[in-house]
């Protein structure tokens, strides 16, 4: 199939572009469950939601 | 205001500290950059998103566990981690092509025609129709075992109860069948394979 060149390439505007609010909801989310508990030399991971 | 006047790196040792405000000033300070740098490299919102999220599990998970180690170069070293990731991406993909409903859609990758190509095609039926000429230069005792077993994929006791001879007799004739083919295959260097 033909390439169509009339409509822009995805890349221009690649610049003014945001992830998702749920994205950055969930990252905070998820900072705020993650937990690290120290033990002796180890670190375990814990996620308390 | 605050925003602006907070540096990074304060932001990371409040972050560290326990302040989740931080964090959030920092992932609204920088997303942008971030996802389009991402996006730059991907041409993908769902996989920019995808791996935007992963560098930021990464940089909340070394925050969190004490292991990054402040330089003045939050933006860089996110950059980085963004950066692997991609790279990550790519590699992925490489092994396991998936579908792209990014672009201009094409049938053909998704798609595989599990048969051969012409040329294969022919190769193919030209390498049976030897192997078959080459069978019927065998004795006929020989020939008929094999072709028993080969082609009408009969085990030994029903070769052997068809023929009325021994098993013994059908493994031994099947076996030198396949000595004299290999012979006159070697002998004529008759090339086999596809």
């Amino acid at each position: 199939m033909a390439k169509i060149y009339s409509t822009p390439t995805p890349g221009k505007k690649a610049n003014d572009m945001n992830p998702k609010l749920e994205t950055i909801a969930f990252l905070l989310n998820y900072s705020k469950a993650l937990s690290v508990i120290p033990y002796k030399s180890m670190k375990f991971e814990a996620l308390l939601n | 205001m605050k925003n602006v006047l907070t540096s990074d790196a304060t932001l990371v040792s409040n972050y560290i500290q326990g302040d989740e405000n931080s964090l959030a000033i920092l992932i609204k300070r920088h997303k942008q950059r971030i996802y389009s740098f991402i996006y730059s490299k991907v041409y993908d919102r769902d996989v920019a998103e995808d791996v935007f999220q992963d560098t930021f599990i990464k940089v909340i998970k070394t925050l969190k566990k004490g292991k990054y180690n402040e330089e003045g170069k939050f933006l860089p070293w996110v950059m980085r981690i963004a950066h692997n990731l991609v790279i990550d991406h790519f590699r992925r993909n490489n092994r396991m092509p998936k579908f792209d409903n990014a672009g201009e859609f094409s049938i053909f990758s998704v798609l595989t025609d599990g048969a051969l190509n012409a040329e294969k095609q022919m190769v193919k039926d030209q390498v049976h129709n030897d192997v078959r000429r080459l069978i019927e230069e065998l004795p006929d005792d020989q020939r008929e075992v094999l072709h028993m077993r080969m082609y009408q994929e009969m085990s030994f006791k029903e070769i052997s109860e068809r023929t009325g001879v021994s098993i013994n007799t059908a493994l031994g004739r099947m076996r030198y069948a396949l000595i004299n083919l290999r012979k006159v295959i070697e002998k004529h260097n008759i090339i086999l394979t596809n």
